[in-house]
């Protein structure tokens, strides 16, 4: 069954064409990774997916009803799509665990005594327990990611977006927001990455989404993608970038 | 405590150097005005008509109490300033196309009182509206006067407030739109607790100023601090009332200030 | 060289020449310019104290009387000299720019000890400046009807101790700059009644205010303290003794009481306050 999926959807900001005809249909379950240089869309599209931005042209369909019709009230579909973003956007002036019950208590009207407990619970499965009262900048960048992580799905959301998010991250901090990732993974949860990991896209996505231009230029399952990329410009991007990074 | 470091000692040393230097020139310069300027050839004169200490003993308990009025006038003020404040900030912020109106009296309300002097606003208010032949006690110029305070000094607040909210990057509202929440919302409880806190301390700074200009209610009739010293002064043909009331509005003022530059190094601070 | 003690002598006898006019040479050597009566008034000067702002037309109560000071010291009236000051001008520390300084000064014990007053050159009732409106209201010219009203003065005056000293009145007075703002707050209702020197509240209810009525008066023969004018000099000014006696002499002679009777002559029929 599709849950989400973009038909010829069309944006540019300005005289500036950054999606140019996306068709991309993202299945229940289904993990995929978009990939692509930088400036070539990513998070348009992902911005685009959650409502943040209106598109020009085309439309999107979520579980069959067209979300993308103008004057539609966007905040019941951006309830339902959670977004996280590569620099956490935590609300600086909340503790971690008024950060994730921010939204359900306003949105969702649950109380903070109902919240209490699948929060706690949430913070626990991603090894954060001891941190709930603190403050942003009292917390590492790999912790403010993985609290972000936990806001969204405290939304209990039936996709989840992501931008880029372990790109702001020291090095050794990457390997804990990953492991996040894995574990959601693991539950089914259906998810679409904008992302330069491309070791964790070719391990873990179901489907490979190679951007450029605004276009998908070449989809497909990893192996297919890694090994045998059918386009000369996906070939000229991945030995870009896979010279460094997938050694090691 | 641990034995200090060599970095510690030397730093203990050159301080005790560098305040050392920075007492004795300002005695210097204290003890140079202190003998100067009594030398001057007019100096007595200007003693007796601005340092006088009787005339100052005499009159500076009843300065002290016509400051209460001052007091009284900036605390039933400033909560309306702050609220009115918030309010024009917030109608200056809304996209709404059907609340265009209000937007566009929110602009033109910053305008127009930013551009006029406190003085004028205060006569054409606490006059000009009492004499529209409103009944007693509504056309009172406490009431006015305070009411031209009010819509000069939210003018400011609300443009400080709007500085701050615009200050708030996007991401902010976009993670908050992006959770679902709504724009009323996502104001409420995002960007303006983040942007409130961040203009404390320019807030604090229009605050001090709105101490100072609660004077100006005493050309509508109030006799409140400044007013007191000048009729003080008119009877004794003295302006040492004046030092006094200047006195007062310093020993209230100067703390104000300086703790709102304490705030304003804080809020650097932590923002870089 | 002999151009320079040319003129130089010249000067000297023209100074001879001028000085010679002068009946009495009290004055001399005391003046801010030799040979010249620098005299000072408000900025601008009021009516009836001065016509049309115009001083040097010397007419008008104060315009007279310094005229007539200036001929009784020996000043013809090409020597006068006008300037304006105001109240604080007036009573700053340093050297002053005028010889003597004429508007409604109220000789107080206070100030005295700052400035030097000459002699008094009027003594003014006071009076109770208000609205038609508010004696239709039932305010009469009875101590106890005005300890009722909400009072305004001009926080310049001495009407404030007065204000206190006569009437007391219950509730605490406005004070206002100048004139022109008491008689703002009386228009915008704010006021009830102002107190001012009589000449001044007459012609403010006749002219300014626009319903404007004089309730009552306190007749300075019957005050213990009256309103006092006396004009303003430096604090030991050597000219006051000269101005004193000059004074004296106006009065004596009852000039000074004809050109009061020319230019003040409307004070009479205000009713006196019990
Ligand atoms: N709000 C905006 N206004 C104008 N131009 C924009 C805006 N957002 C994005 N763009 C432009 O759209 C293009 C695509 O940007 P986008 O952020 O989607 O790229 P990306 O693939 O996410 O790149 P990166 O890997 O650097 O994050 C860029 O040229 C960018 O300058
Ligand atoms: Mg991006």
């Amino acid at each position: 069954m599709p849950t989400l999926s973009l038909h010829d959807v069309r944006k540019s900001f300005g005289g500036n064409r950054v999606l140019d005809g996306i068709d991309l249909t993202v299945r229940t379950g289904e993990m995929i990774c978009l990939i692509g240089a930088s400036g070539s869309g990513k998070s348009t599209l992902l911005r685009c997916m959650n409502l943040l931005e209106p598109i020009d042209d085309g439309r999107i369909l979520l579980d069959g009803a067209d979300i993308s019709e103008p004057g539609l009230d966007p905040q019941p579909i951006r309830a339902r799509i959670g977004m996280v973003f590569q620099s956490y956007n935590l609300f600086p002036h909340m503790s971690a665990l008024d950060n994730v019950m921010l939204a359900p208590r306003r949105v969702r009207g649950l109380t903070r005594e109902a919240l209490r407990g699948p929060c706690a619970a949430l913070f626990e499965r991603f090894g954060l327990s001891d941190r709930m009262a603190h403050y942003p900048d009292q917390l590492s960048g790999g912790q403010q990611q993985r609290v972000a992580i936990i806001r969204a799905l405290a939304m209990e959301p039936e996709i989840m977006l992501f931008d880029e998010i372990t790109s702001a991250l020291d090095p050794e901090l990457v390997g804990e927001v990953l492991d996040v990732l894995r574990d959601l993974r693991g539950t089914g949860m259906t998810m679409v990455l904008a992302t330069h990991e491309m070791g964790f896209a070719r391990d873990l996505a179901d489907r490979i989404c190679f951007l450029d231009q605004g276009r998908i230029c070449e989809e497909g399952p990893p192996s297919e993608i890694f090994s045998r990329p059918r386009e000369a410009r996906t070939r000229a991007f991945l030995s870009r970038v896979l010279q460094g990074g997938m050694a090691g | 405590m641990s034995a200090p470091t060599r970095r510690q000692i030397f730093e203990t040393r050159q301080r005790r150097r560098a305040n050392g230097i920075a007492a004795a020139s300002t005695c210097a310069v204290l003890v140079s005005v202190v003998l100067l300027v009594p030398l001057a050839p007019g100096w007595e004169a200007v003693q007796r008509s601005f340092f006088n200490a009787e005339v100052f003993a005499n009159t500076f308990p009843g300065l002290l109490n016509a400051f209460l009025l001052d007091v009284a006038i900036f605390a039933w003020c400033a909560p309306l300033i702050a609220a009115l404040g918030l309010l024009v900030a917030l109608a200056r912020d809304l996209r709404t196309p059907a609340l265009y109106p209000v937007r566009l009296l929110a602009i033109a309300y910053t305008d127009v009182f930013r551009g006029l002097p406190v003085i004028l606003v205060i006569y054409l208010i606490g006059f000009g509206i009492p004499g529209l032949g409103l009944p007693r006690p509504w056309n009172s110029p406490y009431i006015w006067g305070s009411l031209a305070l009010i819509l000069v000094y939210a003018a400011y607040v609300a443009e400080v407030i709007r500085s701050g909210i615009e200050s708030i990057h996007q991401s902010q509202r976009a993670a908050a739109l992006s959770l679902g929440l709504s724009g009323a919302d996502t104001m409420r409880f995002v960007i303006l607790p983040q942007a409130l806190r961040r203009v404390v301390p320019a807030n604090m700074n229009l605050f001090v100023a709105l101490q100072k200009d609660v004077a100006l209610l005493s050309f509508i009739g109030p006799v409140e601090i400044f007013r007191q010293a000048g009729v003080y002064k008119s009877l004794m043909a003295n302006f040492t009332p004046y030092v006094g009331a200047a006195i007062i509005f310093l020993a209230i003022t100067i703390p104000a200030t300086r703790y709102a530059d304490y705030l304003m190094n804080i809020t650097r601070r932590t923002q870089s | 060289m002999t151009l320079r003690a040319t003129s130089a002598f010249c000067l000297a006898l023209c100074g001879l020449g001028v000085a010679a006019q002068a009946q009495d040479s009290c004055a001399s050597g005391k003046t801010l310019t030799e040979d010249t009566l620098t005299i000072a008034t408000g900025n601008p000067a009021y009516y009836p104290w001065v016509m049309n702002d115009a001083p040097e037309s010397g007419e008008g109560f104060e315009a007279a009387v310094a005229y007539a000071l200036a001929a009784e010291m020996g000043f013809s009236a090409e020597q006068v000299r006008w300037v304006r000051t105001s109240f604080d001008q007036s009573i700053q520390p340093g050297a002053k720019d005028f010889d003597i300084n004429l508007q409604q000064f109220s000789i107080t014990e206070e100030r005295e000890k700052m400035v030097d007053f000459s002699i008094p050159y009027y003594s003014s009732a006071m009076a109770v400046l208000t609205t038609q409106r508010v004696i239709d209201e039932g305010a009469t010219a009875t101590i106890d009807s005005l300890k009722g009203l909400l009072w305004g003065a001009d926080a310049n005056t001495t009407a404030v101790p007065m204000l206190t000293g006569l009437i007391d009145p219950a509730r605490a007075p406005l004070l206002y700059g100048d004139n022109t703002d008491v008689t703002a707050a009386m228009q915008a209702g704010q006021i009830d009644a102002a107190l001012f020197d009589l000449p001044t509240a007459l012609y403010l209810s006749a002219v300014v205010l626009n319903d404007g009525a004089i309730l009552g008066q306190f007749p300075a023969d019957r005050s213990d303290n009256p309103d006092q004018f006396g004009m303003l000099m430096e604090e030991g000014s050597a000219l006051k003794e000269c101005v004193d006696a000059a004074l004296t002499r106006l009065t004596e002679s009852g000039q000074l009481a004809e050109i009061e009777a020319e230019w003040l002559s409307q004070t009479t029929g205000v009713p006196v306050i019990e």
